[in-house]
């Protein structure tokens, strides 16, 4: 399994997306540019993660939807190559087109940096299975438009389909997103975005390890990790 | 330099430049209805507070002021239309108008 991570202007969470995949998989992901279009053949696993891309100018992600690198990463995803969006790499792949919806202001007008509980509601995916269904993650959130919307009819079809995978539990929902909303993945089931920072909680050192399922379930090294 | 600083706003328009004909276009973006406005609210609420009693629906978006080379309308409104659904809007919950001047 060899991963790669996007790296853009304004983006900050990077070097703890590299350290998280490292540490899980043994193997330092390789890093791609904005203006890369040829991601090499043999990459599994495609990260976008957080940060400010761009400013945030215009709307989150906006911009940075728009650059070469999401083209590529597009094609690459299209071919079943896994994409993980973090938090600014989540609103970037719903601007880019790669997920359903839109993810608005949070509905405090405020930057909200805490922790949550997330609930896995769909354990049966590329990202999850090294969770139960319905399992309780801890996981901290860092973001000031995690809102998540999606009309009534696309989202019916997303319930029916499983494609919400993470909700926030608990009454912890930090922005107000439409169905406790935390994480969505595309119909195939390879594209998964999703506004809390499981790379911030994968070992002793930051108080749990509950985020590494999701790294060791997309790198496939879930035997490995347990 | 100190004449151009001297110039206004209007200093760096082609139209001030010689270039030729500009349509100038106001492109405005607003949220569609039934998507939830926080800032609205927001701003609802400080008008209220501000003493303006019976304002409701307040409803937020951004404007874009845009110059285009050229003098052809029709085709103007064709590329505004699409920047509008490349990029100035979102339309999964924004709507869009485009004026020319």
């Amino acid at each position: 399994m060899k991963s790669a991570v996007v790296q853009l202007p304004g983006l900050n969470r990077d070097r703890d997306m590299i350290a998280a995949l490292t540490k899980i998989s043994g193997k330092a992901p390789i890093t791609i540019w904005q203006t890369e279009t040829d991601i090499p053949d043999d990459v599994d696993l495609i990260v976008i993660p957080g940060g400010f891309s761009y400013g945030d100018y215009l709307r989150c992600g906006a911009i940075a939807a728009r650059m070469p690198v999401m083209q590529a990463i597009r094609d690459k995803a299209d071919k079943g190559v896994k994409v993980l969006g973090v938090c600014n790499g989540f609103q970037i792949l719903v601007e880019a087109g790669m997920l359903p919806g839109a993810l608005m202001r949070n509905s405090s007008l405020k930057f909200v940096c805490k922790e949550v509980k997330l609930e896995v509601v769909n354990a049966d995916t590329d990202f999850t299975r090294a969770y139960e269904k319905g399992q309780v993650l801890r996981c901290p959130v860092a973001h000031h438009d995690g809102n998540y919307f999606v009309d009534a009819e696309t989202l019916s079809g997303m319930e029916d389909r499983g494609e919400i995978v993470f909700r926030y539990a608990e009454g912890t929902n930090p922005n107000g997103s439409l169905n406790d909303i935390a994480g969505v993945m595309n119909s195939r089931g390879n594209v998964l975005g999703m506004m809390p920072h499981p790379e911030n909680l994968i070992e002793a050192a930051h108080g749990g390890n509950d985020g590494r399922g999701i790294f060791a379930s997309a790198l496939d090294v879930i035997a490995a990790t347990a | 330099m100190k004449t151009n600083r001297s110039a206004g706003p209007g200093r760096f328009s082609s139209s001030n430049l010689g270039v030729g004909s500009v349509i100038k276009a106001h492109v405005t973006v607003t949220l569609k209805n039934g998507v939830l406005d926080p800032q609205g609210k927001a701003i609802e609420g400080a008008l209220g507070s501000l003493g303006f009693s019976g304002v409701g629906h307040v409803r937020q978006g951004k404007v874009f002021d845009l110059e285009l080379e050229g003098a052809d309308k029709a085709k103007a409104e064709a590329d505004l239309k699409a920047m509008c659904e490349k990029l100035l809007a979102n339309t999964v919950i924004e709507n869009y108008t485009i004026a020319l001047d």
